[in-house]
């Protein structure tokens, strides 16, 4: 049997691959009245970053990771030879009140192979966040995987102590699932999400008529694994777009395939491809930030895949010159929006200056971080591109050096 | 210039009664010099006195007290003397917060930034280390911030950690809470703080196991949790080791031939065949087709749908009723008729004394057609070539349920049952037949009635609506 230490260690490696760690967007809340522990405050707190760059906000373990599914991508599928380990529903309460004690962390995601039964694993994952809201009235964070298969009243009941549900989608084309993930079946992971929004906006609605109405978790999110098999950037973002619109997710994760412990032979391991799933986040925040439809973001990418070498939003803006200059005194919001280089922070804070002084490009400069990519792009009082918008060489010019990342 | 001295570097009142006494004298900015405690005056110069104009009655923004609340708990000296200059301009320009870049406010703004990342980087990392004393546990942690935020970052530990005893120490200020009050004191030594705790091993564990050595990302980590914040954080001894391996791990792993699957793993296989995933066999009951529909890959539309939604109701049901296609809700909940258009069919199936549940319920076309806007789904009208390619399952329903009437709720519902375009006006409230000749009763879609645009045409569409349903009823009860 495996001390606490040794188990945390399997199943915490076991649950690494899942990218989520959004600790944001709960309903708020404190111990004030409880005199006991936790709080959400509406915006995450990342405690610890690890060397992977991704932050540490909740304690992201699986009860187990022993699994029937024989999912290729995933360390824990049933043909794996990893060394497997099962939490109890106590060891996950203390550890989780624990390192809260501590502010390590802001609470529990909480995960787990399939094991007896879909109905069997969801219980076991309810019982955990079930002990922590009940018995220690604990107001923390809970994120709690979702499994597709299992009873709807479970599904109730795991909404009625969670702030966020997720199931990941994992692969976007039903052939690859089929091919990779067997035992996935994606008609029932559609229908569960679809039925986790219904059942979020009718809490929501009966909040609205009374504070009282029983809580229901207030989001949903899902990941998508790039790499694994050969869907393209184009579909994998046409397949988020289409998950934002039907079931109101409040994030969709885009994770890299990364090589793991013990791996299957019908999947061939390689490094990350970390930039890509760099540029998946980025049109991502296109579609939800910046008012860009997939079919535009394409325009910018070439054979479904988005440029490795420039941000979508500049890969855009080049194949768009007939677009700019903008000038940053007259464009409207939308228009601003589009320029490279300009943020959602920068281009309200333009709109609101620009009411009092008519901006010039040292203004501009103060509000926003890449002025250099921005700069054939507008017209201020003081500046006028010319016809460097229409340079050959336009995209070595504002194409970063070295972007920071690795 | 004047000199003027602040009693502590976090004076907001002080700060205040100055600028507002010099305000009223007409002081500029530049005639002022400000500094705190019995720190160094500088270099006075005599300048010529400006023109000074006094200013009657000060007005400032709520915005701007915001804005001094955050600025003052800067470490910069300069941050008094920039507040003055704000003040001073928001007199004659009472806008002047909303030009955010008029290089004061600027500044102004980056302070404020500064000092709300500050606080959150407190709020995120800060270790309690656990200390057991006669009056039982208490959690002490060490903590050394930038800036002067001791005061307006403790309130969030009082709420978050109500049921624990707690201090914060830091080098300025400390904070105390015993479970009632929250209490504040002049800084400490950080020999003044615990240096372990019995969990730190289990959440080192943790930290070096969360982290992927496959994607070392060592500046995004920086970015976020700067070098200067490592010596306080027990998992930071960690980062150099698990750096320094990660690329041989990563290798390790790419290297390493794929093993067998394990015995257990055979057994499971054995055990839990996967589904065969179509079954292309007619289907020989209403259930069966039911279930079988669900894969249903007939036309495009099952792709960006949730799910098949078949048609729900008694299979001997006596009435069958056939709207268009699911709408958003029914797409999400796979039932028909359940959202807004359901509802007024349920009110008026109720209101013509026709009981739901006796009534087969069903669509034209069993996947929701729509098109994508920002965050809703806007109804699409399903074109021929879907209603066609749909009309098996719905002659596989009337196969099945063999209604003594059938009614069709719209016109692409009479389209799919008659095969060919239908005018409802022309057609509804009457008996028609079939092509097969069984009877057909045609009326307007419930949905039909929430788009129109004003009250009286809405009451009377309704009323013949209600009608047509209880014509229905009576001419089926007759046969």
């Amino acid at each position: 049997m495996e001390t606490v230490l040794e188990k945390l260690a399997i199943l915490a490696d076991a649950a690494k691959y899942d990218a989520s760690c959004a600790s944001s967007g709960a309903e708020k809340r404190n111990s004030m009245a409880s005199k006991a522990i936790g709080s959400t405050e509406g915006m995450g707190i990342c405690h610890a970053y690890a060397p992977d760059g991704r932050c540490i906000s909740l304690l992201k373990i699986l009860l187990t990771n022993y699994c029937q599914f024989d999912c290729h991508y995933c360390v824990n599928r049933v043909s794996s030879n990893v060394r497997r380990a099962r939490f109890s529903v106590k060891e996950v309460v203390d550890l989780t009140l624990g390192f809260y004690q501590r502010n390590y962390i802001e609470g529990l995601f909480l995960s787990s192979g399939i094991i007896r039964s879909p109905d069997y694993t969801m219980e076991q994952l309810v019982r955990v966040a079930e002990s922590l809201r009940r018995e220690h009235k604990f107001a923390g964070y809970i994120h709690l995987k979702t499994i597709p298969d299992a009873d709807p009243l479970l599904l109730a009941r795991a909404g009625a102590v969670a702030d966020r549900l997720s199931i990941n989608v994992e692969l976007p084309r039903e052939e690859s699932l089929a091919r990779l993930a067997p035992q996935k079946n994606p008609e029932r992971i559609r229908r569960a999400m679809g039925g986790i929004r219904l059942k979020i906006e009718e809490a929501k609605e009966a909040r609205k008529e009374s504070r009282h109405a029983p809580r229901f978790s207030t989001g949903q999110s899902t990941q998508m694994i790039i790499g694994a098999d050969s869907t393209d950037d184009l579909a994998i973002l046409g397949s988020a777009a289409n998950l934002y619109g039907n079931y109101k997710l409040s994030r969709v994760y885009y994770s890299a395939f990364s090589p793991i412990p013990d791996a299957s032979a019908v999947l061939p391991l390689m490094r990350p491809p970390l930039m890509r799933e760099h540029r998946l986040y980025q049109a991502d925040w296109l579609m939800r930030f910046y008012g860009f439809a997939v079919e535009e973001i394409a325009t910018g990418a070439v054979g479904g895949m988005l440029d490795l070498g420039v941000d979508p939003k500049l890969a855009w803006a080049l194949q768009h010159r007939e677009c700019f200059p903008v000038d940053v005194n007259r464009a409207a919001r939308e228009v601003l929006l589009r320029v490279p280089g300009f943020g959602t922070k920068s281009v309200k804070q333009m709109l609101s200056s620009r009411r009092w002084r008519s901006l010039r490009l040292e203004d501009v400069s103060r509000l926003c971080r890449g002025i250099k990519t921005a700069m054939p792009f507008i017209v201020t009082a003081d500046w006028q591109p010319g016809a460097a918008i229409d340079r050959l060489d336009l995209r070595e010019k504002v194409a970063p050096q070295g972007e920071l990342f690795a | 210039m004047r000199l003027i001295r602040l009693p502590h570097e976090t004076d907001v009142a002080g700060w205040r009664d100055a600028a507002r006494a010099a305000l009223l004298v007409g002081e500029p900015p530049e005639a002022l010099y400000w500094v705190v405690g019995d720190g160094a005056a500088g270099d006075l110069f005599e300048g010529d006195e400006a023109a000074r104009t006094p200013i009657v009655a000060p007005k400032v923004p709520r915005a701007f007290i915001t804005l001094t609340e955050t600025v003052i708990l800067h470490r910069d000296p300069g941050r008094f003397a920039l507040l003055y200059r704000l003040l001073w301009g928001l007199q004659a320009q009472p806008q002047l917060l909303e030009d955010a870049s008029h290089p004061d406010v600027h500044e102004a703004e980056q302070r404020a930034k500064a000092i709300r990342r500050d606080i959150h980087k407190m709020h995120a990392f800060v270790r309690f280390r656990e200390v057991e004393e006669p009056e039982g546990a208490i959690f002490i942690a060490w903590f050394e911030p930038d800036n002067f935020i001791v005061e307006a970052a403790a309130p969030f530990f009082m709420r978050r950690f109500t049921g624990m005893r707690w201090s914060i120490l830091t080098p300025d200020r400390c904070a105390f809470w015993d479970g009632n009050s929250l209490r504040f004191g002049e800084g400490v030594s950080r020999d003044q703080a615990p240096t372990e705790d019995r969990l730190e091993a289990l959440w080192r564990i943790y930290y070096a196991n969360i982290f992927n050595p496959a994607r070392l990302k060592v500046a995004a980590m920086t970015r976020e949790m700067p070098r200067r914040y490592w010596k306080n954080l027990p998992e930071a001894e960690l980062i150099g080791p698990l750096i320094e391996a990660a690329g041989e791990r990563a290798q390790a792993m790419v290297a390493a031939a794929p093993t067998a699957p394990s015995a257990h793993a055979a057994a499971e296989a054995r055990r839990r065949p996967v589904a065969p995933i179509v079954d292309a066999d007619p289907p020989q009951t209403l259930a069966e087709a039911k279930a079988q529909a669900v894969g249903c890959r007939r036309c495009p539309l099952w792709e960006p749908a949730t799910q098949t939604v078949f048609g729900e109701g008694p299979a001997s049901a006596r009435l069958m009723m056939v709207g268009e296609q699911p709408g958003d809700r029914e797409d999400l909940a796979g039932a028909p008729f359940v959202g807004p258009a359901g509802k007024m069919l349920d009110r008026a199936l109720a209101e013509a004394g026709v009981p739901r549940t006796e009534v087969y319920l069903t669509n034209a076309v069993k996947h929701f057609k729509f098109e994508p806007r920002g965050k809703f789904r806007l109804h699409k009208t399903p074109d021929t070539g879907e209603i066609a390619a749909c009309r098996f399952w719905l002659e596989t329903e009337l196969a099945f349920v063999k209604p003594q009437l059938t009614v069709a709720l719209g016109a692409s519902a009479a389209q799919a049952l008659l095969g060919r375009k239908v005018t409802i006006g022309r057609e509804r409230g009457r008996v028609t037949a079939l092509p097969n000749g069984e009877a057909l009763w045609v009326t307007v879609h419930p949905s039909y009635l929430l788009r129109l645009p004003d009250e009286e045409a809405k009451a009377r569409e309704y009323a013949r609506f209600v009608e047509d349903l209880r014509g229905a009823w009576a001419w089926r009860a007759t046969k």
